[in-house]
């Protein structure tokens, strides 16, 4: 029996729509219920002051501190290497037998479970180079782990620039490298933002590399070389232990807007860019 | 007079294949020659053989040697960057690059750090020879992605002005456009051989018939002949040229 079309349109309709609503509603129900939980502990005393009796009480400072720095670190340091290699790989070399190898290679890497790179970053950062479990170890390790990450989400920006627009450069005689920095890289800015932006909010949101590579001080980090706790680990331990739900929700709420307003803040100036190009 | 180009005995091969056969070939300053023929017999591949453009494909492969001003630009030794500087280039398909218009002229000139004093003066004369500085005055500093596709065209022409080039290649430059921009295009080329070497590609036989100087007809990646365009569209030496041009194939 053939459906009419307008029944298999109103069809497709409904099942995609629902698709659609289905996960907008677990998203929203996450969310929700994370910040009615966490919201009413909220305050600038518990953003901005130490915790005490292990985080029963007080605030979550070292962890906002601990939070920021190691994605920070993380990106700084894995954003010119992985934005690199997929130049490299996509402007400097042909399609080859060893490309392909490097692609398989960084996509085997973007599935390993986050804690074999704790566990790796906790032998060679922490324990061979003496580094100890610091935020240098941490961000290390969590750079590693993005790196796949930036590089195949790069290789996408760049491959997807037009080939012409590396003719044209090339015909009015720009070396390859001009090409790369005036015509390619710009073009492919919203592409790797965003491969950036899932690095930042993975390395965010990681507790095994951190809690494997950085420790899990309560006190506010000094130097590079200081043991930290981020608000991801610290809700993990709070809850884990039991030693405070109302805390534990307080820093997953936070936790949860500083990742929202880190990728607000990352589109908005995303478009700014693109706005003066078009 | 020393001819500006003198090619000879240029094959090109992609991946074995042979895609232009042993062509000799002399291009006189200041003059338009259009290369005619039908798709597949090598004519782009000839045009990107002058600025040394087809070594970006993977496979590339050439024999034979291209005298500019007598200096092969195939020698290992020859800078290429400054044969593309000389050796202008047009496309078939107009690419504005996603940047303001002012930007897109000056694009060459700023790679060679060209002084920003001359720049505006550049942009002006560029887009005046190239018949676009009218429709564009008032709105240099936006995007050349709003302008149409025979605004764009007129554009990349720009933008080849922009290098000072001695020689400019353009490979079908009207194959999209409407006969208005068409028109354009051919009064600037005709103004423009006076100061450049001009060698167009074209699919458009009363193109080359109306504004070339000379003409060279291929086929199958091989020259079947040259001469004065006035000789080749009345009386060629060639049957197959013959053929062409009345229309019979191709």
């Amino acid at each position: 029996m053939r459906i009419p079309p307008r029944l298999t349109q109103a069809g497709a309709f409904i099942i995609l729509g629902s698709a659609t609503l289905l996960t907008l509603a677990v998203l929203a129900f996450i969310i929700g219920f994370v910040l009615q939980k966490g919201l009413p502990v909220l305050s600038l005393r518990f953003l901005f002051t130490n915790p005490q009796d292990m985080g029963r009480s007080g605030g979550i400072f070292p962890m906002l501190v601990g939070s920021v720095l190691l994605p920070l670190l993380a990106v700084t340091l894995a954003t010119p290497l992985g934005v690199g290699t997929s130049v490299f790989l996509s402007e400097y070399t042909r399609e080859s037998r060893v490309t392909r190898l490097i692609r398989f290679g960084t996509d085997c890497l973007a599935g390993i479970p986050s804690i074999i790179f704790g566990l790796f970053g906790f032998i060679f950062f922490v324990t061979t180079l003496r580094l100890g479990w610091s935020i240098l170890s941490g961000g290390l390790t969590l750079a590693f782990m993005i790196l796949p990450t930036i590089i195949r989400t790069s290789e996408e920006a760049i491959r997807a620039v037009p080939k012409s627009f590396r003719e044209v450069s090339f015909s009015l005689g720009a070396t390859r490298w001009q090409t790369v920095r005036k015509v390619v890289l710009p073009n492919a800015l919203p592409g790797i933002v965003t491969g950036v932006m899932l690095g930042v909010a993975r390395s965010i949101e990681e507790t095994a590399v951190v809690i494997f590579t950085a420790g899990s001080s309560l006190r506010l980090p000094t130097s590079l070389l200081d043991s930290t706790r981020t608000m991801a680990v610290h809700f993990y331990i709070l809850a884990r232990e039991g030693i405070s739900t109302e805390n534990a929700y307080g820093t997953a709420a936070t936790l949860v807007i500083l990742v929202l307003t880190v990728n607000l803040l990352a589109y908005w100036l995303m478009h700014r860019v693109m706005a003066k190009r078009s | 007079m020393n001819p500006k180009f003198d090619i000879q005995g240029l094959s090109v091969y992609f991946n074995r294949v042979p895609y232009l056969l042993s062509v000799h070939l002399a291009v006189s300053a200041n003059r338009i020659l259009s290369i005619i023929g039908p798709s597949g017999s090598g004519k782009t591949t000839f045009l990107r053989a002058l600025n040394r453009m087809n070594e970006l494909e993977p496979g590339s492969h050439v024999e034979g040697a291209v005298l500019l001003d007598g200096q092969d630009i195939y020698h290992p030794r020859y800078d290429v960057v400054g044969l593309r500087k000389k050796v202008g280039m047009v496309f078939a398909l107009p690419v504005a690059l996603p940047m303001s218009i002012y930007d897109n002229v000056i694009y060459g000139p700023r790679l060679s750090g060209n002084q920003r004093h001359r720049q505006n003066e550049l942009v002006e004369i560029s887009l005046r020879e190239a018949f676009l500085w009218d429709e564009v005055k008032a709105r240099l500093k936006t995007s050349a992605l709003r302008l149409s596709g025979g605004q764009q065209q007129r554009l990349c022409l720009a933008r080849t002005l922009a290098l000072e080039p001695e020689v400019i290649l353009l490979d079908e430059p009207c194959s999209g456009l409407d006969p208005i921009s068409t028109a354009k295009i051919e009064e600037a080329l005709t103004q423009l051989k006076e100061r450049y070497t001009i060698i167009l590609v074209t699919n458009n036989t009363k193109q080359a018939a109306r504004i070339s100087d000379e003409a060279a007809f291929f086929l199958m990646g091989e020259l079947v002949e040259a001469g004065p365009t006035e000789k080749i569209f009345t009386m060629p030496s060639d049957q197959r040229t013959n053929e062409y041009i009345t229309g019979r194939f191709g």
